[in-house]
């Protein structure tokens, strides 16, 4: 298949590039590997507008806002290839992919002369003592598994972290009819993000909507405890119990369910196996790819937008979608300069004003040191291979290991299905806090295709040439 | 684990999970039709045997591997379910039997 524009991942910032560049006539193909388009904050929004509206009502009007984006995509002419995972992209424009996953699946190859990736976010993993244990899942499950099947959790629950999203959920299934038994807040810094404020004022809406949240928790009458310093989840067998530190007291909760969250960051496996440029960024404590104010990178061939390239919001991540797709268009040939400076201007000001905004969210919920570097020795980082936060220092310290390429040849840590997704920042932390290092100088672990499960069968077919390390990176 | 909200019933298909017959959601996928029915634990893990659920729903994790229709490795949060669809938590290395 050939294409101009071969974009990876169908959230907002993809469906809102695939518009603006097949607008500025560039052939579009977008591949997403859920079964419908609309990313994390969207997730199956055409569907359930159709079949349960009523759940838009709660699920907010952020939710239902996907509706209009989904129009336009759907008639942008654009082509879509859904249950599409991309395992590797490739300099030469080659997008390798495999349809139909779970089914009959096939490979094939995307040839396009520009990609961009725009896989957006993924939650920061909070590990704590007993998050491996079964029904202990992340606040986003709980919340794709409400949007995409209309399942709410059973039994008793709490919800633990920090960020929006956190707040999110508990107001969505309070106003389901399903309220968690408690919400636990790990970090909030309201001192620490003040000076950030004259950005988020450009987003009144948004900080009106932060606080209605909080106050519809509190007239729930969900119990809300600030300041969490510990946080354990207890068995046997399953989570049967949470205990956890807040106000100089310990308490414990009886639970059949745990929701963990800790804001998100880059889902960056793909734009990291590209090997284009990436920096630490300590406000959002996460790599990210080096970008232009067009979302170009490193390489030429390569663009990211959207979360994928720094945590922006779905709208800043539509209209850094809008803005890459146009650019692309630039870059081919099809839209002049002045063309891209005039198509591109309403979205690069509201770019900037989200842009704008995210310092003051950045530093309110900044995860504190001990939620990402955990302290208790025992405390599994990664859930692959089962390694322990004790594990790992412990070799830091008595190899002298100076990062997590070498951690690797040592032990198994971010070799397993996950290729380190769930552990690849609590590793760098943890590494970097032993050596007495910033995550900077550390780096991060070097990410290669494919990045999701392929068979040698699957690259013999495509004519890849089989290389022993990309399999089992 | 989970329960269909009372006012999102709608059309259903049969899965086979571990050998049971059971009507879930249509269009869900085969994690969230076991965190309907059972436990919810989808794979044991090949290091230490311990069971886990599926953890992110979105594709990053893995804790969701399952055999699906005989196949192991399948990343259960991503493939929809369809009618007589058989699903089974993966145990320990891909294709251990119980
Ligand atoms: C679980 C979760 C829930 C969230 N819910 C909300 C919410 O309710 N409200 C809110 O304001 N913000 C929410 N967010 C934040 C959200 O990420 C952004 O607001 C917004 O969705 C970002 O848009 P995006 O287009 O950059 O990426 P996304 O919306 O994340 O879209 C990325 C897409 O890329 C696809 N993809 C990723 N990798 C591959 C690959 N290798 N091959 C094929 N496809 C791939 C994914 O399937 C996904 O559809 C949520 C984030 C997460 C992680
Ligand atoms: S539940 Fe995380 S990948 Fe499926």
């Amino acid at each position: 298949m050939q294409a101009d524009l071969a974009i990876v991942g169908a959230g907002p910032a993809g469906l809102s590039a695939a518009v603006s560049a097949a607008a500025a006539g560039l052939g579009v193909v977008v591949l997403d590997e859920q079964p419908v388009p609309g990313g994390q904050i969207y997730r199956n929004i055409e569907t359930l507008a159709a079949t349960r509206p009523a759940h838009l009502q709660w699920l907010g009007p952020d939710y239902a806002a996907g509706v209009a984006l989904l129009r336009r995509f759907r008639e942008c002419g654009a082509t879509y290839l859904p249950m599409t995972q991309v395992w590797q992209v490739g300099h030469d424009g080659r997008v390798y992919y495999r349809r139909n996953i779970g089914h009959e699946g096939a490979v094939g190859i995307v040839h396009a002369r520009k990609v961009l990736i725009a896989t957006g976010a993924m939650e920061r993993p909070l590990p704590v003592p007993g998050w491996t244990l079964p029904g202990v899942m992340s606040c986003g499950a709980a919340q794709t598994l409400l949007k995409a099947s209309g399942l709410a959790p059973e039994g008793r629950f709490v919800l633990a972290g920090c960020g929006p999203l956190l707040l999110l959920l508990a107001a969505q299934l309070i106003r389901a009819g399903r309220p968690p038994a408690a919400l636990l807040e790990t970090s909030y810094d309201l001192w620490g993000a003040l000076p950030h404020l004259p950005g988020m004022l450009g987003l009144p809406a948004y900080l009106m909507k932060g606080l209605g949240l909080l106050r519809e928790i509190r007239s729930a009458g969900v119990p809300f405890h600030r300041g969490v310093t510990r946080l354990v989840i207890k068995g046997p067998g399953r989570a049967r119990e949470i205990e956890f530190d807040a106000g100089g007291r310990t308490f414990t909760e009886a639970v059949d369910l745990v929701f963990l969250h800790q804001g998100v960051v880059p889902n960056g496996n793909l734009a990291l196996s590209t090997d284009i440029r990436h920096r630490w960024d300590e406000l959002q404590k996460c790599f990210q790819p080096e970008l232009d104010a067009w979302g170009r990178s490193s390489s030429d061939m390569v663009h990211v937008a959207g979360d994928a390239g720094g945590i922006v919001g779905a709208v800043g991540a539509a209209a850094m979608g809008e803005v890459a797709g146009l650019a692309a268009a630039a870059d081919l040939g099809r839209i002049d300069a002045a063309a891209l400076e005039q198509r591109s201007a309403a979205a690069r000001r509201l770019l900037g004003r989200h842009r704008a905004a995210r310092p003051f969210l950045d530093r309110l919920y900044r995860p504190q040191q001990q939620w990402v570097a955990p302290t208790d020795p025992d405390t599994v980082i990664c859930r692959c291979e089962e390694i322990r936060a004790g594990d790992v220092r412990r070799l830091v310290a008595a190899q002298n290991c100076p990062g997590p390429n070498q951690m690797k040849s040592f032990m198994r840590c971010g070799m397993g299905p996950c290729q380190g997704r769930l552990c690849g920042l609590t590793a760098v932390e943890l590494i970097a806090e032993t050596r007495g290092q910033t995550p900077a100088e550390i780096g991060y672990y070097r990410i290669r295709a494919p990045i999701k499960p392929v068979t040698l069968g699957d690259m013999a077919a495509l004519d890849v040439p089989s290389r022993h390390d990309a399999v089992n990176p | 684990m989970f329960k269909l909200l009372p006012d999102a019933a709608g059309a259903t298909v049969t899965v086979v999970i571990s050998g049971r017959g059971v009507a879930v959601p249509e269009g869900c996928t085969a994690a969230a039709a076991m965190l309907m029915h059972g436990a919810g634990i989808t794979r044991t893990t090949p290091v230490s045997g311990e069971g886990r659920t599926p953890y992110c729903m979105m594709g990053v994790c893995f804790e969701c591997l399952m055999e699906i229709d005989g196949e192991p490795n399948q990343q259960g949060c991503l493939v929809i379910v369809r009618e007589g669809m058989r699903i089974a938590p993966q145990l320990g290395k891909p294709g251990a039997k119980l």
